[in-house]
């Protein structure tokens, strides 16, 4: 057996995990680590602006691919600096291993030169997060942590390594495991039959169904089954934010997503349902608006991996435990066997209604012969793109409007921080797409504030080549707060101008970007087909838009899922 | 309403912490909480004592199952069991009290196992509402110290909570 130093034993742990990127920044502690990793060339470091933007990286690249993301960093402040991104990447589900220096062992409780209990930090946003004690640990606990991060419902697991444990003179024996085992931990690998049988026979007897799915369809790589599934039994399928693309935007069965700003036709099919089911999505706050007035006819099936997401929120009538893809499929095999079919006439008079409803909203918004409206460069970018690039995004109304607008119909071209809803999320997000898809394209669609929480990494992007577009519907302030003051709190703007902003196109220039500005809408179209033309540049695109644009729909706070506004005017 | 949790976990550092700031990350309730090895070396056993409506406690077991250290666990007010609570309380006696305490404390089959000029140290076992009745019944005046564990508990018959 080859003996390897601690710092070897962790890069040769990461190459014998498959792992192709790092996103990280050095220090003190962790200089043993980037030392072992200067010397290998398999798995490459992408050296951030700062360490958030690191874990951001990571989680693109996680969201994109469905591998997890890697991160390392070194103590005190670079492992601080992670907890944002950690915290999104929790939030969201998202497979991810970050390591992180830490000062040496017997240092450790001194309040030694960048100290911080990043474990006890790190707890209550990590799946679960581990320390090494000893050096010969190094390659059992970095398998651990990728099954971990990487099975039953997935999240980020940390990693504290004390300087000591690198050491590069002290070597150890080095194996990697094939597996690991434990004990108390065992996710679902099948649903309970008999609660999939209940499930099948009450979807069949529906008359009023509706699907709705979540981000658990993406992650647990279910979006054909559910497709099949959906198609064969005809009915209408709405999903969350997490969830778009889990099944194709452009077909006739689909809604839009649901919730809070989702469309009138998917709030409204829910709210008059007699069936739900609820796949891979948990019934958070900002789908189901007051859980008491939430789709009172409705009986509730609900499949997910995580039995804590089941009747947390919203009392599920058939819970289902288990993997979507392995549920989804018990069921496709079920419906084909049964006799019992759809009643279809129930359902033909459910379409109707539903077409009722998509015909009277139908995501209008009002154009203007001068203005730029946020939604048309959004339609416009879905248009000139095929709709298939990856698109990721800050948060705000930006967010809302990429999201209603760009019509996604695979899997995994969503990027978005849904859960913890982190501002400068978007640009490292989309630096980590691009890395592992460099022909396809990556379209960063962000506000002029969220933009300015990471914008440091336009310097990155220079070091790598990383050809992204950056989308900023500038509308001078932040729109998602100001829209709240304009409805809850008369329109007293506090502190939701940006005065001063930068000039986006000499800053992009400056770091060695091409700057474009669009300001009058008969020159939007030209100019993004000139912008997306630049294939081998890196676009700042400042598009000026409508300062006073809200998103609807709306919910009404405290409502049910049929109160929503539908624009400054209209209630129902 | 009141449940012991009874929870085997692995006993490895930080395992408690996790456990600890789960209850106040999501707001639960903790009233008691006793944890000690168990003759397996390599596992804790702990129990918590908290309240809270079935829907909160149905999360509560949930969530404890999500920890990965969390080896298994169980509700013991699911099922008959037994809860003890080791009380310690130093209470003043002088003159006339002094029998009067030596009384109580047999009536609640208590032991005296400490005794200064003016102070007795008594040592009660019981569940949590025997050692409250104790305390109301020695008075509070004369409470000087409590000292209690908290409670720990176990199913009454065959059943075991075991790997």
């Amino acid at each position: 057996m080859e003996l390897l130093s601690g710092a070897d034993m962790l890069i040769r742990s990461l190459q014998d995990e498959g792992i192709e990127y790092i996103y990280g920044y050095p220090g003190g502690a962790a200089l043993h680590i980037y030392d072992a990793l200067f010397r290998q060339d398999k798995v490459k470091h992408i050296l951030v602006r700062h360490e958030q933007a690191a874990v951001h990286m990571a989680d693109g690249y996680a969201r994109a691919t469905g591998k997890p993301g890697t991160v390392l960093v070194t103590s005190g402040p670079g492992a601080t600096n992670t907890i944002t991104g950690i915290a999104t990447a929790f939030m969201d589900s998202i497979p991810m291993v970050v390591l992180c220096g830490q000062v040496a062992s017997h240092l450790i409780g001194e309040d030694a030169f960048q100290e911080t209990d990043m474990i006890g930090v790190s707890r209550p946003v990590v799946k679960h997060n581990l320390s090494v004690r000893h050096p010969e640990e190094i390659p059992e606990i970095i398998r651990k942590a990728y099954y971990i991060a990487a099975t039953g419902r997935p999240g980020p697991v940390v990693v504290d390594i004390p300087k000591d444990m690198t050491t590069p003179n002290e070597r150890y024996e080095y194996s990697y495991p094939k597996k690991v085992k434990l004990r108390s931990y065992n996710p679902a690998i099948r649903g309970h039959a008999g609660q999939i049988k209940k499930a099948v026979d009450m979807m069949l007897a529906a008359k009023r169904p509706v699907i709705y799915a979540g981000g658990g369809v993406i992650l647990g790589k279910a979006s054909d089954q559910l497709t099949e599934l959906t198609r064969m039994l005809g009915y209408p399928i709405t999903n969350t934010l997490m969830g778009i693309g889990c099944y194709p935007a452009s077909d006739k069965q689909h809604l839009g997503w649901l919730g809070m700003h989702g469309t009138y036709e998917a709030n409204m099919a829910m709210h008059h349902s007699d069936l739900i089911l609820c796949v891979g999505a948990r019934f958070d706050d900002r789908v189901t608006n007051a859980t008491e007035k939430f789709c009172p006819g409705a009986r509730i099936i609900h499949i997910d991996i995580d039995p804590a997401s089941i009747s947390k929120t919203v009392e599920a009538d058939v819970p289902i435990v288990g993997p979507v893809d392995a549920v989804l499929k018990e069921m496709l095999s079920l419906v084909k066997e049964s006799k019992a079919r759809p009643d279809a006439d129930a359902l033909g008079s459910w379409w109707k209604q539903i077409d009722e409803w998509r015909a009277f909203h139908g995501m209008r918004y009002e154009t203007s012969p001068d203005v730029i409206k946020p939604q048309e460069v959004i339609e416009l970018l879905c248009k000139l793109t095929n709709g298939e690039a990856f698109v990721s995004s800050d948060v705000g109304q930006h967010q809302m409007f990429a999201a209603q607008y760009y019509k996604f119909d695979k899997p995994n071209r969503w990027i978005n921080s849904g859960g913890l809803g982190t501002m400068g999320f978007g640009l490292p997000a989309a630096m980590g797409i691009k890395l592992t898809h460099p022909d396809d394209e990556v379209l960063c669609i962000t506000g002029e504030g969220s933009i300015q929480m990471n914008i440091q990494e336009l310097s990155t992007c220079k070091q790598y080549n990383l050809p992204v577009k950056i989308i900023n519907l500038n509308n001078q302030a932040l729109g998602m707060v100001k829209q709240w003051q304009d409805m809850n709190y008369e329109s007293r703007h506090s502190q939701s101008y940006m005065e001063s902003l930068p000039d986006f196109i000499k800053l992009a220039e400056a770091y060695g970007h091409v700057g474009v500005r669009i300001e009058k809408k008969e020159d939007l179209e030209p100019k993004l087909k000139e912008v997306l033309a630049m294939k081998d540049k890196l676009v700042f695109v400042d598009i000026l838009v409508d300062r006073f644009e809200h998103v609807y729909p709306m919910q009404v706070a405290r409502g049910s899922m049929k109160d929503m506004w539908l624009s400054k005017t209209e209630r129902v | 309403m009141r449940r012991i949790i009874s929870v085997l976990l692995e006993n490895e550092p930080g395992a408690l912490s996790r456990v600890v700031g789960l209850f106040s990350q999501r707001n639960y309730n903790i009233e008691t909480l006793t944890v000690a090895p168990t003759e397996d070396e390599t596992l804790s056993r702990l129990t918590v004592t908290t309240t809270g409506s079935d829907k909160v406690i149905e999360q509560i077991t949930k969530q404890l199952n999500k920890l990965i250290e969390v080896v298994k666990l169980v509700d013991l007010t699911e099922g008959a069991h037994i809860e003890r609570e080791l009380m310690l309380v130093k209470l003043k006696a002088t003159g006339s009290q002094r029998a009067e305490i030596k009384r109580t404390v047999d009536i609640f089959r208590g032991q005296i196992v400490d005794v200064t000029s003016s102070v007795y140290t008594v040592q009660l076992a019981g569940d949590s509402d025997k050692l409250d009745g104790f305390i109301q019944a020695v008075g509070t005046a004369g409470v000087l110290e409590v000292v209690r564990t908290g409670v720990s508990g176990i199913a009454r018959g065959e059943k075991v909570l075991s790997l």
